[in-house]
């Protein structure tokens, strides 16, 4: 009855809506929403943001998620984006509903997503009175935003989300603020809606194309290159560039490495992937950075993470960078060819100009021959799932394995930080862009599951799997409750470790084994239990014997969600690691070998 | 290295907190800093001066030009330019004579019977020894603009 009310009421609101040609600011936000072809907005209501959501009851086209945590609405928006390659919003009041989102934002930021998150603020008039839940959000986000806008009246609304969402998506993508006094969302103050077809900003053109003279000098490298390597990041998936990126591999033949953000840019099964770069990259990606005469960095940045030191970087290769960005180029590493431009754009050009030129591959013979003893030396062990450990426990690769086994490698994998995020990395191969989806720049624990929801939206019919800990999980599991409401059917897959497992090992590693606040001392929760009182399907596994059982049932219930707790070894490390201070070829290949 | 950048950006709240956010959370130094809007309203010109290398200079220049606010942005180190600053000094009257005010190219701006006020404009190392030469005049007050930069050959800093 009372569902059959709420429907009725949401047919005379739209009925409404379709008769009128004023609208008020809440009704001309979620108008120009509709406009930017937003289908989603997750978010949680609170006083500032009233209006707007009664201006969200009174229409259909843009459907709200209740999140349970305002940093869950921007983790969602981001995974959806991520996953979908459209920007995501989230939708929060004022004070502490801004604050919240602050880790969505920063998250967002450093990994350069289009998310547009609107607050609502206090009324204007209140604006710098230390009013109830008033927080200056414009300049609490200033530092983790690509732009923000603080609504000055109703009638800019229009205009403004266009130019947020123009923001957000070109470029170098990022976040955008929209801050929304409540007095602008009124119903009782209304205007002609008019969206704007189109903007111009004076101030803001993002640079395309590269520099054709830059793309040349860039072939002459190639072309000599005899030792070279492909470092791609996330900035190829962001731009859509990874069959360009595919296409110039192939053509040349040369070796390829992603970053953590690049995974699935490139073919994580095909051979001429070196895997994962960086600090806990492979052994054969990391000595072939070191060891090259050339590196074309594309969409990446040289981060602390991929250098080590960077003094000691590579310091034999020349490098091509391609960025969007231009201030990313010669940040960190000096870039022989520097060429600013979009990834697509840039790659297309360069493929078309290289082809003008014989490309020589024999010359590339004792490089791949190399490659080849570097990966049979120490690369990967793809085949976890034959070892039966001494001791017993259950190896969390062999989680990865058995999961990427039973999705055949066809899941969305998000991710959350710590040993289970590199574990993953390593160890599921993506073989396509926006389907492994993390918190890389940032690094924030809490955000598998929520962007696990954003891509579950986004695909309803595909298996997502949230690769979590124990830590992690827990940082967002009010989340659970959302899932259940909207029926996501996630597979959360908990590499249950009884511990903080990456602090733990940096303890190991460099504090003499001195495990500080990194253990809980059997304060865990029952996960299955728990996740069962949320109404979802909980299964525990703590015997080797039972792990690929127990995936194929997680993996097979299509409409549940299924929280999968495996108990792992809590003293297994990941490896290889970077040793701190030292070139790329420093690196800790188990917990007592190491290459120098 | 000192250098002077020269920006245009939008004149709108927020913008200026923008620019300023930027070398705090990136960790340069500003040194001066003056903002007033052009003779086209909706643009405010903004000149600063900081300290650092090439590579530290071209990363703020380009941070600088990343923010959306920022039409344009400028190192005027890359060519020839002319910086100035105005400096106001507020002395005791008895403290200096009118020949030596002249001497030093000051300018009275304001004086009674006990106060003078006075106003000097040039670079700013040269006003940094006038403040030195001052010091025996014990000056009540010292106060200085930070520097004002203008290429001096023909390209400008406009959109
Ligand atoms: C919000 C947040 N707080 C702290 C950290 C620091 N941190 C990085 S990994 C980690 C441990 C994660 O534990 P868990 O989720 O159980 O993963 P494990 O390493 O055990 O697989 C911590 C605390 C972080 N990345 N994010
Ligand atoms: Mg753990």
């Amino acid at each position: 009855m009372l569902t059959l009310l709420a429907f009725d009421l949401k047919l005379l609101g739209i009925m409404r809506d379709m008769s009128k040609t004023q609208t008020s600011g809440g009704d001309a936000l979620i108008r120009s929403l509709h406009e930017e072809g937003v289908e989603l907005v997750f978010g949680y209501p609170g006083g500032a943001a009233l209006h707007i959501y009664d201006a969200l009851f009174n229409q259909s086209e843009v459907e709200h998620i209740l999140v349970r945590h305002e940093q869950g609405a921007v983790h969602a928006a981001d995974g959806y984006a991520r996953s979908t390659g459209k920007p995501g919003v989230a939708l929060v009041t004022s004070g502490p509903g801004a604050t919240n989102a602050i880790t969505g934002l920063a998250t967002a930021f450093m990994d350069s997503i289009p998310v547009v998150v609107i607050s609502g603020q206090v009324k204007s008039e209140l604006i710098g009175t230390d009013s109830f839940q008033e927080t200056d959000m414009i300049g609490v986000s200033r530092p983790i935003v690509k732009h923000s806008f603080l609504v000055q009246k109703a009638e800019d609304i229009p205009e403004i989300v266009k130019k947020a969402f123009h923001i957000a998506t070109t470029g170098r993508p990022g976040p955008v603020v929209i801050d929304v006094p409540k007095d602008f969302t009124d119903p009782n103050h209304t205007f002609d809606f008019v969206y704007p077809s189109e903007i111009n900003m004076r101030s803001y053109k993002p640079a395309k194309a590269g520099d054709s003279k830059q793309i040349k000098k860039a072939v002459d490298l190639i072309l000599e290159a005899k030792q070279p390597v492909i470092y791609s990041g996330g900035g190829v998936i962001n731009d859509n560039a990874s069959a360009e990126l595919t296409e110039l591999a192939k053509l040349l033949q040369f070796p390829i490495t992603n970053t953590l953000m690049g995974l699935g840019a490139f073919p994580g099964t095909d051979p001429q992937f070196l895997g994962m770069l960086g600090m806990h990259g492979t052994y054969e990606a990391n000595m072939v950075m070191h060891n090259a005469d050339l590196i074309i960095a594309v969409g990446a940045r040289f981060d602390d993470r991929i250098t080590n030191d960077p003094k000691k970087f590579a310091l034999k290769a020349k490098k091509i960078h391609i960025d969007v960005d231009p201030a990313s180029l010669s940040k960190i590493i000096h870039a022989d060819v520097p060429i600013t431009g979009s990834a697509k754009e840039c790659l297309t050009s360069l493929i078309s100009e290289l082809k003008q030129h014989n490309i020589e591959k024999n010359k590339l013979e004792p490089w791949h021959k190399q490659i080849t003893e570097w990966r049979n030396k120490h690369g990967l062990n793809h085949s976890m799932l034959d070892v039966v450990p001494e001791n017993g426990k259950i190896l969390p690769q062999q989680v990865i394995q058995s999961l990427y086994k039973e999705t055949e490698g066809k899941a969305f994998v998000t991710s959350d930080v710590g040993q289970h995020q590199m574990f993953a990395a390593q160890y599921y191969f993506f073989d396509k862009p926006r389907q492994w989806i993390n918190s890389g720049g940032l690094g924030t624990m809490g955000f598998g599951l929520p962007s696990a929801m954003g891509v579950q939206f986004a695909y309803p019919e595909d298996t997502v799997a949230c690769v979590t800990g124990e830590g992690s999980i827990q940082m967002c599991i009010q989340e659970l409750s959302t899932c259940f409401q909207y029926g996501l059917p996630i597979k959360i897959i908990n590499l249950n470790n009884a511990a903080l497992g990456m602090v733990k090992q940096w303890q190991d590693m460099q504090y003499g084994g001195r495990h500080s606040s990194s253990t809980y001392e059997n304060s865990l929760p029952d996960f299955c239990a728990l996740s069962e009182s949320y109404g979802h399907v909980g299964i525990k596994v703590t015997q080797l014997s039972e792990l690929e059982s127990a995936m194929k049932e997680c993996i097979s219930l299509k409409d549940k969600l299924v929280f999968l707790d495996v108990d792992v070894d809590p003293d297994e490390h990941v490896y290889p690691m970077l040793e701190a201070g030292n070139a790329m070829d420093y690196m800790h290949l188990s917990k007592d070998k190491k290459t120098w | 290295m000192k250098r002077v950048i020269a920006l245009l950006m939008e004149n709108q709240p927020g913008a200026l907190s923008r620019v300023v956010g930027l070398f705090s959370q990136r960790g340069y130094n500003i040194e001066t800093l003056i903002v007033a809007p052009t003779n086209d309203p909706t643009l405010s010109r903004l000149t600063m001066t900081t300290i650092g290398d090439e590579k530290v200079v071209q990363q703020i220049t380009k941070q600088l030009d990343k923010l959306i606010d920022v039409v344009t942005v400028c190192d005027l180190g890359e060519s020839e330019f002319v910086e100035r600053e105005l400096m106001l000094v507020k002395l005791n009257k008895s403290s200096i004579a009118i020949d030596e005010i002249e001497k030093l190219q000051g300018k009275v701006v304001f004086e009674d019977n006990n106060i003078i006020n006075l106003q000097f404009v040039g670079e700013p190392d040269k006003l940094d020894k006038l403040v030195d030469n001052l010091k025996t005049k014990e000056p009540l007050e010292i106060v200085r603009s930070g520097s004002l930069g203008i290429s001096s050959n023909s390209k400008t800093l406009t959109i």
